[in-house]
């Protein structure tokens, strides 16, 4: 029967091949879904169910050494409320996000500025500023933990200057300080790139017509500068946030949470609870916490973005 | 500029660049220096010794654990880049059913921090038998969050392809998987850059994940490895302690000085993205 069709065909017009299933379109549409599976296996393997489960675990007690999975409800919440490291690790998480977000801009800022002057050699400094983001971390951590021992480097400095310099990563008031600050010079090269691509962007004639108004260089960028690079002010403190509650090698080498719960950040306490206490599932619900807390910034971030940004390009 | 102000503005970023670069510095020469000068606050090691850095390699497998980050960094960036470019380039440029809520899928993935979800994702590679494996160090960070970026990195490139390249070479009669080899791959190769970079160097600082997976010694990576040269007593042996981690930095920062131009436009591009 098909035969005798196709030799029909071929009969009536030889060169028109018969429309196959597989039009182009279809053939785009089969490699798309092709090209997608891998990243769309891998977001819901290692995101998506691992969030689920994440949520399904905190209402669980799974204790790894007798190999028991009980449900225990909203147990692990009930214990959250009562924890009383947990106001401790949640201020220590604060201190450390708004310490490092602070400083971090600050400086970017201020070396972006730097580097925005009509000097030679400022392709120089740049590396200079930005080669601690690729000096690997734990390598850069440890030199650090090694110039803030109590006879370590910083107070040698400070010795030859006749000042006693405090034990600072085992001192309450600067161990906080000291891990904010090996945090800023390792990764404050990134937004000070980014400062320094947005204030290039910011039109020269704006600051002739201010500069022929006679206006001040400090009202110029306070009202020039600042209001038009405020979606990358916006940015990098919304990145450097995020990034911040992900801190845990520092915290780990630097402090290993102390002195007592003073650095104890939100990861640490997780990891502590459930890799070196056991406590799955209670480590399961700190990690549903972790997680709001990144949501709510989230949030924040897109509704700030409308309201509190000069514009968006 | 006056010459005053020139002169004001050079030793300002000459001072603001003492807590940058005198760590490396602190760390490389320290490394040459024998215990008992360790703390000594010189600039330059007095008595210098290669000792530490023989005893890096005596104290640890120090050798097989650099393979392994060595490895694991090259399989996790080659994996993310075939990974990233195929779904960023069909997301940008394939029409396709469910084009947009699938994308959004993906894209959830940039919300959440590999942190989050270490605890579910340990129980899993447990009941795997997957602890003390490198799986863990390789299939999440290739496929989990940093890939996720990745993705969208590609996607954003890709999107700003003049869609007549393609047009025309469809009408010299090549197929989608074609003129993504051909067309659009050789023009994405900054952005491929900027992942590469971007993924190497996260695969390579990875430190909680290994941590958690990894207890055997012969199976460490470079980050954990570093944090266990210490004497019988616990004490830390900071001169080999830094000889490890000058092993650690110093190839990644001459990489870095050859092609700083790259490594900083495109870490601050995917840091942008992110």
């Amino acid at each position: 029967m098909t035969v005798v069709q196709d030799r029909a065909v071929s009969a009536r017009s030889a060169p028109t091949p018969k429309p196959s299933f597989w039009t182009t379109r279809r053939r785009d549409q089969l490699t798309g879904y092709v090209f997608i599976t891998p990243a769309l296996i891998g977001a819901v393997a290692f995101v998506f169910l691992p969030l689920v489960l994440v949520v399904w675990y905190s209402l669980h007690e799974w204790n790894v050494l007798a190999d028991t999975f009980t449900f225990v409800g909203s147990e692990n919440y009930q214990k959250l409320l009562d924890d009383p490291n947990v106001p401790a690790v949640l201020r220590a998480t604060g201190l450390f996000s708004v310490g490092l977000v602070v400083f971090n801009l600050a400086l970017a800022l201020l070396l972006a500025v730097l580097l925005n002057q009509k000097l030679r050699g400022t392709t120089v400094f740049r590396v200079l500023f930005f080669s601690p983001v690729v000096v690997s971390l734990l390598a850069w951590t440890i030199v650090w933990g090694f110039l803030l021992q109590d006879n370590g480097g910083i107070n040698g400095l400070l010795n030859a200057v006749a000042i006693e310099g405090p034990n600072w990563l085992r001192s309450g008031g600067t161990a906080m300080a000291s891990v904010v600050i090996v945090q800023v010079f390792k990764n404050v090269g990134l937004n000070m790139v980014l400062f320094l691509a947005a204030l290039q962007g910011v039109p020269q004639e704006l600051y002739e017509a201010a500069r022929t108004d006679g206006a001040a260089p400090w009202t110029i960028f306070r009202r020039i500068t600042l209001p038009l690079i405020s979606p990358t002010i916006l940015l990098t403190s919304i990145i450097t946030v995020v990034g911040s509650l992900q801190v845990f090698a520092q915290i780990s080498v630097l402090t290993q949470g102390g002195p007592g719960t003073s650095t104890t950040v939100l990861v640490y306490y997780l990891y502590q609870q459930a890799f070196q206490f056991h406590a799955f599932g209670y480590g399961a619900t700190l990690s549903v916490l972790l997680f709001l807390i990144v949501l709510a910034l989230t949030v924040l971030q897109w509704q700030m973005r409308k309201r509190w940004v000069f514009h968006e390009s | 500029m006056s010459p005053k102000t020139k002169i004001f503005l050079y030793g300002l970023l000459s001072v603001l660049c003492i807590p940058f670069v005198f760590p490396t510095w602190w760390m490389i020469t320290s490394s040459f220096k024998p215990n008992a000068e360790i703390f000594a606050p010189s600039l330059w090691p007095s008595d210098w010794t290669v000792e530490p850095w023989r005893q890096v390699f005596t104290m640890q497998p120090f050798a097989q654990q650099y393979f392994n980050s060595a490895y694991i960094a090259v399989v996790v960036t080659l994996g993310t880049l075939a990974v990233a470019a195929m779904a960023g380039y069909a997301f940008a440029r394939i029409r396709f059913r469910g084009q947009n809520v699938l994308f959004l899928v993906v894209l959830t993935g940039l919300l959440i921090p590999s942190e989050v979800t270490i605890v579910p994702l340990f129980r899993i590679f447990n009941s795997l038998g997957l602890v003390d494996t490198h799986w863990p160090l390789i299939l999440v960070p290739m496929l989990g969050p940093p890939s996720v970026l990745a993705t969208f990195i590609m996607r954003q490139f890709f999107i700003t392809l003049p869609g007549e390249l393609e047009e025309a070479a469809r009408m010299d009669g090549l197929g989608r998987p074609a003129i993504f080899r051909r067309i659009a791959l050789p023009l994405a190769r900054p952005a491929l850059g900027a992942v590469a970079i971007f993924t190497f160097l996260h695969s390579w600082n990875l430190y909680l994940e290994p941590v958690v997976y990894i207890s055997s010694q012969t199976k460490y990576t470079l980050p954990q490895a570093l944090t266990q040269f210490t004497d019988a007593y616990q004490g830390q042996l900071w001169n080999v302690q830094l000889s490890a981690a000058s092993m650690t930095a110093i190839p990644v920062l001459i990489v870095f000085v050859i092609a700083q131009r790259q490594f900083i436009e495109g870490l601050a591009h995917t840091g942008l993205k992110g």
